[in-house]
């Protein structure tokens, strides 16, 4: 009986070794697992992932490599990263715009595909995607900034209008004639890449970066102040004392009145205005 | 203290001469047949423009109807705290249920593109006799298929498709290679040089978590002609997993007949090698055993009770 309690006990201590053992070699092994997991988040600025992709760290949780996203891309668009790769974690879908943008298919088949959610079904509607933002980055080299009527970003855009504008500003080169400045509107960008596709500098001009670079992030507590005006109909704070604002031109005293101009006081007409004064230096009358 | 007058044979030679070269080759045969099949699907798509079957061993739709998914990554992605939706849940089901019952490890040896590699690793480490090298534990995989799970938790995300050799190699044949092929030939020097039979018998977790998949599973292999051997140690030469013979092939009496161990993969090579004909495909439910009276009728009869 005593070699079998003495068995038991050369037992049991080869087993609490043997599992001390390995679960050190786990856990060296874990954490190296774990730092390529890491290793694995970083994802270069120019892989766009399809629309409805997850935020990076949810999709990497819920993407499972299969490529079925890519099998139902109609344009070839899509791609999975290589092992290797200097890219995306190995075998995730991206695309990248200068080769093959999005087309922005209605019925977004890449979506429907994705067995697991990865790809998220609430973006029912392509317009709404936000695979990343457009970014007009080289305004040295864009045409439409030097000047010139290239405008191809903005014909190209499928949101035409909504995402790309042109906007007019004077061209102080040559003194008159104006620039078409194409103007992306993050809010309507849903990043297809077609701007940056279809641009005609050999490197593009204009680029679709990832949200998290294209865009900055407005304080939680900040109001802008006309648009709560607009949708209250009142000043936002009751009672507030409205001071006279400092107009352009010599002086220091060009000021007017609270409330705006009183029509009176301009035309010198002989009602007194209240709590207003007439300033020295007045803003030419616009004719209607 | 030879156990027989005989001189060594190699490996299944004895098997060849009584059955054959396709007798003792047969489920090798129509294993490759199986491993290439599975892959020729995949590939029909990407080759041929016939997309019966798309995506890969991870995730796959068949005739846009039938979704399949690994279920062991579908595992890790809950871990990672991502709930799949329907179509990934049911395609995880199939899968569960099918290597429930046909025997988990079944994925191992008929499907699995890995298992041409380390079979070959094992081929060429038999040829050029090397040692059997750095063995760890069995159960060293079980650790590691937990340490998976635990990462994906600790990390958010589906950790060991940043490593998978298995997936990583399906898709690199069905989407493009990139560096997979420095993974296959990490594995094959891996299993040649650092550790005999090691990336499947040892250390793999998918093989790990298919092992408890089919724990219970109904098909299996039997030793049935057991008193007929005559030990000549072919099929444990030949296992990829030998420590399951031993309780089947040498129980005494009652002791039942079948390899119940999770751990084989019902590869068949034991039925393959042995010229005995020991083993045979059976249910979990059939336990007989042949009567040894059988065992005369045997071309060539055994010697042991010179031994």
């Amino acid at each position: 009986m005593a070699t079998a309690g003495q068995h038991k006990h050369i037992d049991r201590r080869r087993f609490m070794t043997d599992s001390a053992r390995m679960a050190a070699g786990c856990a060296v092994a874990g954490s190296l697992l774990a730092y390529m997991t890491r290793d694995a988040k970083a994802l270069p600025d120019q892989a766009i992932r399809p629309p409805g992709a997850l935020g990076e760290d949810a999709f990497l949780a819920a993407c499972i490599r299969c490529g079925l996203c890519v099998r139902d891309c109609p344009y070839d668009t899509l791609v999975l990263a290589d092992l290797g790769q200097d890219g995306p974690a190995t075998g995730t879908p991206y695309f990248t715009a200068r080769d093959v943008p999005c087309e922005m298919c209605d019925d977004i088949p890449c979506v429907l595909a994705c067995p697991t959610g990865a790809l998220d079904k609430g973006l029912t509607n392509i317009e709404h995607a936000q695979m990343g933002t457009a970014v007009l980055v080289d305004q040295e080299n864009c045409l439409n900034y030097l000047g010139l009527r290239c405008d191809v970003c903005y014909r190209v855009c499928p949101m035409i209008d909504e995402a790309i504008t042109l906007d007019l500003i004077h061209n102080e080169r040559s003194g008159h004639h104006a620039i078409f400045a194409p103007i992306v509107h993050a809010d309507a960008c849903t990043g297809c890449g077609i701007c940056e596709k279809k641009c005609v500098l050999p490197e593009p001009a204009i680029k679709v970066l990832p949200v998290r670079l294209a865009r900055g992030a407005p304080g939680e507590h900040y109001r802008l102040g006309w648009e709560e005006k607009d949708a209250k109909g009142a000043p936002v704070v009751e009672g507030i004392i409205d001071l006279p604002d400092r107009l352009p031109g010599p002086g220091t005293d060009n000021l007017a009145a609270p409330g705006g101009y009183i029509e009176g006081l301009v035309d010198g007409l002989p009602s007194t205005p209240e709590g207003g004064f007439e300033p020295v230096f007045k803003l030419p009358e616009v004719t209607k | 203290m030879s156990t027989k007058g005989k001189v060594h044979l190699p490996v299944g030679q004895e098997a060849v001469e009584v059955k054959g070269w396709f007798g003792a080759h047969k489920y090798l045969v129509l294993r490759r047949i199986s491993q290439a099949f599975f892959l020729f699907l995949f590939l029909m798509g990407p080759w041929f423009g016939i997309w019966w079957v798309k995506g890969n061993l991870a995730g796959s739709m068949t005739f846009n109807f039938l979704p399949l998914n690994d279920p062991l990554i579908l595992g890790q992605m809950m871990a990672a705290g991502h709930w799949p939706e329907t179509t990934a849940l049911i395609g995880g089901l199939i899968v569960l249920v099918v290597y429930a019952l046909i025997g988990g490890r079944i994925y191992c040896s008929w499907v699995c593109p890995i298992n041409p590699v380390t079979d070959g690793a094992h081929w060429l480490h038999d040829k050029l006799k090397l040692q059997k090298g750095w063995q760890p534990k069995r159960s060293a995989r079980y650790w590691i298929l937990a340490t998976v799970l635990i990462v994906s938790a600790l990390t958010g995300t589906i950790a060991w498709e940043v490593v998978n050799p298995v997936t990583m190699v399906h898709r690199g044949l069905v989407f493009g290679m990139g560096f997979v092929w420095a993974m296959v030939a990490a594995i094959f020097v891996f299993d040649l040089i650092v550790a005999r039979r090691g990336w499947c018998g040892h250390v793999c977790p998918v093989g790990a978590f298919y092992s408890l998949v089919g724990t219970k599973s109904i098909l299996r292999i039997s030793a049935v002609k057991r008193d007929a051997c005559d030990d000549c140690m072919d099929c444990y030469a030949v296992c990829p997993e030998n420590q399951v013979i031993s309780p089947a092939l040498k129980g005494k009496g009652d002791a039942t007949p079948l390899i119940l161990s999770p751990d084989c993969t019902n590869c068949g090579r034991c039925i393959d090698v042995c010229a005995m004909d020991v083993f045979k495909f059976t249910n979990r439910f059939d336990t007989h055993v042949e009567a040894p009276s059988d065992a005369v009728s045997v071309p060539e009869p055994p010697n042991r009770n010179a031994a």
